[in-house]
């Protein structure tokens, strides 16, 4: 736990702001419940999964690929027809805390409810105050594409009675406010162990590794948000925190995939008292066991001298025109790998993704340029994105496990197949 | 204006495919571009090797395993020829031919280059001033297929029948400095023109990175010391009069694949 | 039948590096701004990415990012007694096509006109003499100072994050900068570059020589920048393919990497792309626009009304469309009348080759890497000797050792063959090039006009120049080559080889893309297009920003007085002509 001095200081500047305290409750505050709504909603980050690239905002029909098939997102504009605009309060509530749809049918946890359950009411009445001031659009989510016999929505029922732990968020009266107001929106609006946690082969987030990293959807790996120092947060401030989450950048590293989109269209519209939360509370999650090699004695065996020299060789003819020969990037323009906490995370294809598709940088108004890094799918093969990934996790002072050429093999057909993600980021045609 | 201006071919084959700004390519060179340089490699490819098996193998015929997109058998040869004599070499110390610098050109001369896609090609014409620049109705393609045919003509003619290639070195040379100088003219052929085409393009065959067909192996940057297109000399180019270590690279990276049809 | 679109505030020609210094400062006060770009659309990923733009052959030699003759180029000759004939290839200058324009495959050099260069007509007749200038020579005062547009260069500077060192700062020499440069209210944004090894033999003879070598100002940054906008750049690493491409790492100053970032999110602006102008619409009195016409790239035609016209296209272009448009009386070479496509000109260059026992690296380079002296430039130095006016800098750059382009061969080795060959080997990593960079007089002869028989793709008649070099320039040139000769020659090469720029001008070897004049500014309309605002004098709501107003042009590369004249222009705009429409200056 770390209430610093910095923190308290910052607590006390910020009492005139809408400051949701007394623990995670939600109070009556100068906000309108829309405003609150809007700000709850941005928090949840609904506009990402709910709006198509070229859609209109809420309207549906994204296609969230799991390894049961495609669910397409509902419409929740309050079309009456084909959105939500005729579902009152509690049903609204049904749905988020409970995972059941106003008609009754179970919603696929594809939507998390699992981790909006623990939104309060009052929250969640405030997210459909301001989802009713939205442009109602008259528009039907195409069918999903599940695997057989999971169109039978009522086995969610069962799903739901082996991983659903219903109910609202309660503070703990151990730690502070702070760290309570992190923790509700870590694990509730924000739900970000969906992604940075592994799953079971029921989709189910494994509770017990929450937030060691995980599956983040089509060939990306969101990395671990504990304390460790190498594959997680250790050797980040709580200030490195909320910078990344408001900017997309710190002195670490820049956020890619759907991270990107998780920071334009929700974390950089929070609070800095919020994401100081959320930082103060992820800064007190333990380090975990990453099994790799260097938790234990001994090095990867894969990583070897050949290998490494392979990896140099790339990094020196592709790499160091922006990373530059130490590993260091250039400061606040182009990311360092040396030492770079999503270098080491335990699976590497997020790494994959933004060698071979190439990314671009978040772009908020606070930091407008969006630099880019082009792809190297077409002139580097899988064994050489495997060695160079090798060398850079393995050099400088880091040490990850090896990259396999089949790991970057998967990752360059998600990417045939789904295209390069920053292309399909909604927040450029959305705000 | 009756018809819109026909245009459209010429410049929007020039602009890049994909309206997306945020499309980084996973595919270097356009997709598009490269769609289109396979279509046409394989459209002509196949009239190539068709040519080729037509004239069949003769005796000082190019080896079998020579692949033909814009020459025929005949121009191959004096093309292979006349780059030899410009850019001289052997297996130990390569010259042109070594270098692929006849494949360049013909991939060249069979894409926008050779069909002048990018120059202003209105009429009327007129020879103009040497100021005036390059006012020939010809386009590349066509300045060579009537040059060579010229070259080889006057060289039977004047030769027993034998062609350039056909030559014996000194003739070779004795020819290119006639053409180069203005000496050896032939009518309604601008054949110092060509030579000055050639001699262009030979260069950069021999200079250019290897995906276009030439500097094979990288023999020319090896031959004058430059390494290749690399991003970051930050550290080096403080380190005067050292030379520079790594290895020769080239933008498809450290081994010569060959051309990038 | 041209199909019309719903109107805007402000319209603008083009959009490279004018047009968005325009657009960034007029969306400022909420119009709305919309450019119309010939060209394609372009990003540095994936247009100029690392991964594929140091391709020679691609770029530098068949011209990737440069306008292509076949959509858009003019007809030349030297004199007007010969018949122009259409420039079908590129050569002499290249000018750019798509977002960004040139402003993306410059090299980055940078500069600033000379306090005297602004009033050069009344300072070389003051010190010279009125008969000092021939007849012909049609140079002008500008009819804005150094002093006025100096806090103007300040900002295009410290947008682009230029890399130097102040030479005079507030009046006081600072010693490693320029010494005759104009007085700077502040240092740069950022300190100079690396200096190459040819830097350093440049700088070491010029010193030697008495010379005052400084580091050459440079739009690479020397470190990672955050401009004035908020925009991040990237720093220089020295890949040697600068001129002509893209850069692919945000190290060159370009409307990419310091201003479409924060532009581009306006709502209040908006840009096209693949639209070609060809017309500013004007009233029926002729002292209005209305608007401009363009065509797409399907060849359909549109018109698109606006309350302010801002001719923002490549210098020449601006040039074509005041003629096209009938704006301003056009220039008649044999009466000496009219203004639009007077006052054509252009840039002198020479070259030293020296070839040295030195390793050189020749690869490692940046576009504005050098070092440079500017003893010889404006009137730096009494020209009453010499007998001609002008000058220009004389500098050793290392803009990068490009197989095809950028090799250089000792004197009298033949073209082709073994000796060729085994030249090439010997040379590459040992020579370097001095160049000078010199002023080019305005003069009757030396114009734009309209072509009577060739025509462009839409049936319009092609611009025309006429120029050849002033036997002015060729004497000035002359005596630079001379002075780089001897800076050469101090540096104890084993030879040198003296290219000395000898007439008549030719448009087929590149010289470089410093086009002027045409549109120019001053304070007469009788010998000027545009006002010192650079405002039509005919047109009160059309203004004109770009090379094309420069009365002459000076020892330097232009894009630093570019970019400042389009930020004086910006601010005259939003603080006086906003306020009251109409003529800024009574003439």
């Amino acid at each position: 736990m770390h209430m610093t001095r910095q923190n308290l200081a910052g607590l006390t500047l910020l009492a005139g702001a809408a400051v949701l305290a007394g623990g995670a409750r939600a109070q009556g505050t100068e906000f309108t419940n829309v405003q609150r709504g809007r700000y709850l909603a941005q928090a949840s980050d609904c506009i990402s999964c709910h709006t198509i690239k070229g859609g209109k905002p809420f309207a549906g029909g994204y296609p969230l690929e799991t390894p049961f098939g495609t669910i397409y997102s509902s419409n929740i504009t309050p079309d009456l027809a084909t959105g939500i605009g005729n579902w009152s309060k509690d049903d609204f509530y049904r749905a988020l805390h409970s995972g059941i749809r106003k008609d009754g049918q179970h919603l696929y946890p594809a939507c998390p409810y699992p981790w909006f359950t623990k939104m309060t009411r009052e929250d969640v009445n405030a997210i459909k105050d301001y989802l009713d001031t939205l442009e109602p659009v008259r528009a039907i989510a195409p069918d999903n594409e599940l695997m057989w016999p999971l169109g039978w929505r009522q086995l969610v029922a069962g799903w739901n009675l082996l991983f659903f732990d219903e109910g609202e968020f309660i503070d703990r009266p151990d730690k502070s406010r702070l760290w309570n107001r992190g923790a509700y929106l870590v694990n509730g609006a924000g739900h970000c162990a969906a992604c940075h946690s592994p799953k079971n082969m029921l989709g189910a987030t494994d509770r017990d590794h929450a937030l060691q990293g995980g599956d983040a959807g089509e060939s990306w790996f969101a990395p671990s948000l504990t304390s460790h120092e190498r594959d997680g947060l250790g050797t980040w401030s709580t200030q490195d925190i909320v910078q990344y989450l408001s900017t997309g950048a710190n002195a670490n590293t820049a956020s890619a995939g759907p991270m990107t989109e998780v920071v334009m269209n929700s974390t950089q519209h929070l609070s800095k008292q919020d994401l100081t939360a959320i930082a103060t509370y992820l800064k007190d999650i333990p380090a975990h066991d990453t099994g790799q090699a260097d938790d234990h004695d001994g090095d990867d065996k894969a990583v070897t001298q050949e290998v490494m020299a392979r990896g140099k060789a790339v990094y020196v003819d592709q790499c160091m025109g922006c990373h530059m020969a130490d590993g260091e990037g250039q400061e606040d323009a182009f990311p360092r790998l040396a030492g770079s906490v999503p270098v080491h995370a335990e699976q590497p294809q997020s790494l994959i993704q933004v060698v071979l598709g190439g990314e671009f940088m978040a772009d908020p108004a606070e930091l407008p340029t969006g630099l880019g890094m082009p792809g190297f799918a077409w002139k580097l093969d899988d064994r050489q994105v495997a060695d160079v990934l090798t060398f850079v996790r393995n050099n400088w002072g880091n040490k990850a496990s090896a990259v396999t050429p089949e790991q970057v093999a998967k990752v360059r057909d998600a990417l045939h197949e789904y295209g390069p993600r920053h292309e399909r980021l909604i927040s450029q045609s959305v705000h | 204006m009756d018809t819109p201006p026909s245009f459209g071919h010429a410049f929007s084959a020039l602009l890049p495919a994909g309206q997306d700004r945020r499309q980084a390519s996973t595919a270097g060179p356009t997709l598009n571009e490269i769609a289109l340089s396979r279509r046409r490699f394989i459209t002509a490819s196949l009239a190539g090797s068709v040519l080729f098996a037509l004239q069949g193998c003769g005796a000082n015929a190019a080896p079998a395993t020579v692949t033909r997109t814009f020459f025929s058998a005949d121009e191959q040869r004096f093309i292979e020829a006349a780059t030899a004599r410009l850019i001289p070499g052997d297996s130990a110390d390569p010259g042109a031919l070594e270098a692929g610098v006849p494949r360049f050109i013909d991939l060249q001369l069979s894409g926008p280059f050779g069909r002048a896609d990018r120059w202003y090609r209105q009429g009327p014409w007129s020879q103009g001033t040497e100021q005036q620049g390059y006012q020939l109705e010809e386009t590349p393609a066509e300045l060579y297929r009537k040059a060579i045919a010229a070259i080889d003509a006057y060289c039977r003619e004047q030769h027993e029948g034998k062609s350039y290639a056909e030559l014996p070195e000194a003739q070779q040379d004795q020819i290119l400095h006639d053409l180069e100088d203005g000496k050896l003219t032939v009518k309604d052929v601008p054949v110092k023109a060509f030579f000055t085409l050639l001699l262009q393009n030979t260069q950069e065959g021999f200079l250019a990175d290897p995906m276009y067909g030439g500097n094979r192996d990288f023999a020319g940057w090896n031959l004058i010391g430059f390494p290749g297109p690399r991003y970051n000399y930050v550290k080096e180019v403080r380190q005067y009069g050292q030379p520079y270590s790594l290895p020769t690279v080239g933008l498809q990276g450290r081994r010569d694949t060959g051309a990038r049809t | 039948m041209a199909t019309r679109m719903k109107p805007v505030d402000v319209v603008l020609v083009g959009f490279g590096w004018t047009a968005s210094i325009i657009a960034q400062e007029l969306t400022e006060e909420g119009l709305q701004v919309l450019a119309l770009e010939r060209g394609a659309d372009r990003a540095t990923v994936p247009d100029f990415a690392t991964t594929h733009i140091q391709d020679e052959l691609k770029y530098a030699v068949r011209g990737g990012l440069f306008q292509a003759p076949v959509r858009e180029t003019m007809s030349f000759r030297n004199t007007s007694d010969q018949v122009a004939l259409p420039m079908r290839r590129l050569g002499s200058f290249r000018p750019g096509a798509g977002v960004g324009g040139a402003g993306v495959h410059w090299n980055g050099q940078t500069w600033r006109f000379l306090p005297d260069d602004f009033v050069m007509r009344s300072h070389v007749e003051e010190r010279y003499g009125a008969d000092f200038v021939p007849e012909d020579v049609t140079i002008q005062d500008w009819g804005v100072t150094y002093d006025e547009l100096e806090p103007y260069y300040d900002r295009f500077e410290y947008l682009c994050g230029v890399s130097g060192k102040a030479g005079n700062l507030g009046g006081r020499t600072q010693a490693e900068g320029n010494p005759f440069e104009g007085a700077r209210s502040r240092e740069y944004p950022l300190p100079p570059l690396e200096r190459s090894a040819g830097s350093l033999m440049f700088d070491k003879a010029a010193r030697e020589l008495g010379y005052h070598p400084f580091a050459a100002p440079a739009a690479n940054a020397s470190r990672p920048y955050k401009n004035p906008l908020g925009v991040q750049m990237g720093q220089c690493t020295y890949c040697g393919f600068c001129e002509w491409f893209g850069c692919g790492n945000y190290s060159k100053a370009s409307p990419q990497t310091t201003i479409l970032p924060v532009l581009l999110k306006k709502d209040n602006f908006s840009y096209r792309t693949g639209c070609d102008v060809t017309q500013v619409v004007l009233d029926n009195t002729g002292r209005k626009a209305k608007g401009v016409l363009y065509y797409d790239l399907e060849g359909r035609e549109y018109e698109q009304p606006a309350q302010l016209v801002i001719l923002c296209a490549y210098a020449q272009h601006n040039v074509h469309l005041l003629l096209l448009s009938g704006i301003g009386q056009p220039y008649d070479p044999v009466s000496d009348t009219g203004v639009t496509g007077r006052n054509y000109a252009y840039q002198i260059t020479s070259s030293v080759d020296a070839f040295v026992d030195e390793l050189i690296n020749p690869y490692m380079g940046a576009g504005a890497l050098g070092q440079a002296i500017d003893e010889f430039n404006g009137d730096n130095f009494d020209h009453g000797p010499e007998g001609f006016m002008g000058g220009g800098y004389i500098a050793l750059w290392t803009t990068g050792g490009r197989p095809i382009l950028q090799h250089r061969l000792p004197k009298g080795t033949p073209q082709w063959g073994s000796k060729w060959k085994k030249a090439m080997a010997e040379n590459y990593l040992r020579s370097v090039s001095i160049s000078t960079h010199g002023s080019v007089v305005s003069q009757r002869g030396a114009y734009l006009d309209l072509d009577p028989t060739y025509k462009d793709i839409y049936g319009k008649p092609l611009l025309r120049l006429t120029f050849d070099f002033h036997d002015n320039d060729l004497r000035m040139s002359d005596f630079l080559t001379g002075k780089a000769e001897g800076i050469a020659k101090a540096m104890k090469p084993r030879s040198i080889n003296v290219k000395k720029r000898t007439g008549p001008y030719t448009i087929v070897p590149y010289q470089t893309t410093h086009n002027t004049g045409g549109a120019v500014m001053g304070d007469d309309p009788r010998t000027s297009v545009v006002n010192r605002y650079l405002q039509c004098w005919d047109v009160p709501n059309v203004f004109v920003v770009g090379a094309c107003t420069f009365p002459q042009n000076h020892g330097y590369n232009p894009t630093g007085t570019v970019g400042a004249l389009a930020f004086w222009a910006a601010d005259a705009i939003r603080h006086q002509y906003l306020k009251r429409p109409g003529p800024l200056v009574q003439a």
